[in-house]
């Protein structure tokens, strides 16, 4: 009985939330072209298969984009760059969402159960994200690099331990704003499991924050994996990735400034359409904000 | 008075928060498979000679004895020395300080001339051309890499214009294309802060009261919104400026300036914990200062903030 009448009011909301997104010309330009390069990446084994493209040739080094079929040219070893840039685009945005989602895991379990349980619990594992904001997030993935060692697995679990103090944060606050509402102690008045009462009925309700500063994040961890890769502290040469490419061509940008173009483009991209993204779940989720 | 007794307990509230860091970090690198007896001695070391500088370096005594260790020194500011080149760490993290602060500063200097002005003059005349052309531009500079921006300024200014010094340090000329690239996302967030809280400000009923008694609309803003806009912008300076320390990294390494930046990603691809470990520790510490002084200033500011509470 009591589900029957829920159910059009939930899914309202969210329906409300879905319309207003839709309606945010920006948020959905950033939609189309996220899907767009995510589709370009992912299907890029059917049609440009890697061994066929990316093979050193040297007769065929800095051909010019058009050149010997080469769509945007090839670059000092006569790799075809429109093939690197793609398989590249796997390891900068694939793995800019594994961070987010390894980040975001974490953060929702540390800042759920601080904001649920409070108390000791809550100082103690408190405390201790606040000794982790204490360092610049960049400092400490580069610390943790230092003590893994390079490679994009390290990387990404470095990138992931830097952004947790934030996403502890804002999900222990939406915790905190909605444990103290009737219908939390509703639910535990029914006898509902603390577990269940974090999963079914605060999270829905808190999502909204969590999933924008998500996706605001996301811009930055695509950043941040291609300033590694560029200082060389990321992905390892030959592997193709955005920043990497970059640092690779760097001697010849000046003359060959495609080179450094198409990947920089890329990077920018990607980053302004997750961006738009989040910037219209914000308003989509908490109109107020708006502005 | 109080203001000094604030301090005060703000700068005591610092070392259990070093005390942690070290804590995260001494475990963190701990994790390290790497073994730093034999990378200090090269590959052909003997056995015996390996042990007898681990036990030198105290490597064979349990985690948490060196980690006590480690903190005794820490308090007496003894970070240990490099295991590359043998220097010790604070002395070297004090050369190439001046350099980072120097970029660091220049950049947050001119971003937030720069930046709060525009966010308010956006605001003002907010949906105007000049709102939408500061928007795309903080846009664009939030989605740009700053190695790439530092790329693109390099050929522009050095190669194809010949005004400015492509790399290295020396003269205050060799400053402004890193500050520039550096304070360029200082810059979006300056505008993007000023503009989103100044039209909170506009929005409020005291600037309805002012220009109902008859201020004229510029010294409604002037006297009344201005001001009052300013505190979230201050906290975001502070921020940023910790921002421009962590991102001095990239740009230090493309212009080449010998400050705390390349150093530290020389550490890291080595290996180098005393270094990597010492760098972060007093970052923390200096961004906490920073983070101090943010607190005072807006409380300078906007008397309504009350740091007793």
């Amino acid at each position: 009985m009591g589900k029957t009448e829920n159910r059009p009011a939930e899914r309202s909301s969210w329906q409300l939330i879905a319309r207003r997104f839709s309606k945010n010309r920006l948020a959905m330009a950033g939609v189309a072209l996220l899907a767009l390069m995510l589709l370009a990446i992912l299907l890029a084994p059917a049609y440009m298969p890697y061994d066929e493209m990316i093979k050193e040739d040297v007769f065929n080094r800095l051909q010019r984009p058009g050149e010997g079929g080469h769509l945007l040219g090839t670059d000092e070893l006569g790799r075809d760059l429109l093939a690197r840039v793609l398989y590249g685009g796997r390891i900068s945005l694939l793995g800019g969402m594994a961070t987010i989602a390894i980040a975001f895991a974490a953060g929702c379990l540390i800042g759920g159960a601080a904001g649920y349980f409070g108390g000791r619990l809550d100082t103690v594992l408190m405390r201790f994200i606040d000794m982790l904001m204490a360092i610049p997030p960049v400092l400490l993935a580069m610390a943790i690099l230092t003590a893994l060692g390079s490679g994009l697995v390290n990387l990404i679990i470095s990138l992931a331990i830097s952004q947790i103090p934030r996403f502890a944060r804002v999900v222990r606050s939406a915790v905190l704003t909605l444990r103290g509402s009737e219908y939390i102690e509703a639910a535990r008045c029914y006898g509902c499991s603390s577990m269940k009462i974090i999963v079914r009925h605060i999270l829905p309700n808190g999502i909204g924050p969590i999933i924008v500063s998500a996706t605001l994040t996301l811009g930055q961890i695509i950043l941040s994996i291609s300033s590694m890769g560029f200082l060389g502290l990321g992905v390892a040469s030959p592997t193709p990735e955005w920043g990497t490419i970059i640092s690779e061509n760097m001697l010849n940008i000046r003359y060959y400034p495609y080179l450094g173009l198409v990947p920089g483009v890329c990077i920018c991209l990607a980053v302004m359409a997750v961006n738009f993204i989040g910037d219209g779940l914000r308003d989509a989720f908490d109109p107020r904000t708006g502005n | 008075m109080y203001l000094v007794k604030y301090t005060i307990k703000r700068l005591l509230m610092l070392i259990p928060v070093i005390l942690g860091v070290t804590l995260i970090l001494y475990f963190v690198l701990e994790l390290s498979p790497s073994n730093p007896a034999l990378q200090i001695l090269g590959a052909d070391a003997s056995a015996e000679q390996i042990a007898a500088l681990e036990h030198e370096m105290g490597l064979d005594q349990p985690i948490i004895v060196q980690y006590v260790r480690y903190i005794l020194g820490v308090l007496r500011l003894d970070f240990g020395s490099s295991w590359v080149s043998g220097y010790d760490v604070l002395d070297t993290f004090m050369l190439r300080l001046p350099d980072t602060l120097m970029l660091a500063f220049t950049a947050t200097l001119w971003a937030v001339a720069l930046g709060i002005p525009i966010g308010i003059y956006a605001a003002v005349k907010q949906y105007g051309v000049f709102d939408y052309g500061s928007m795309v531009l903080t846009m664009l500079l939030f989605s740009m890499p700053s190695f790439w921006l530092a790329i693109l300024c390099q050929i522009l200014f050095c190669l194809v214009l010949h005004w400015l010094p492509a790399t290295g340090v020396g003269s205050l000329r060799h400053f402004i294309l890193p500050a520039l690239v550096l304070g360029a996302n200082t810059l979006a967030s300056m505008i993007r802060m000023s503009r989103t809280s100044m039209l909170d400000v506009l929005r409020q009923d005291y600037i309805r009261t002012a220009r109902a008694k008859g201020a004229s609309k510029a010294a409604a803003i002037v006297h009344h919104a201005v001001g009052n806009s300013l505190v979230p912008v201050i906290t975001q300076i502070g921020i940023s400026f910790a921002g421009c320390i962590g991102g001095a990294v990239v740009t230090e390494s493309i212009f080449t300036i010998p400050g705390l930046g390349s150093m530290l990603i020389n550490a890291v691809k080595a290996r180098d914990v005393p270094v990597v470990m010492g760098t972060v520790i007093l970052v923390a510490i200096i961004v906490g200062v920073i983070n101090l002084v943010v607190d005072l200033v807006c409380a300078k500011v906007d008397p309504r903030i009350d740091l007793a509470a």
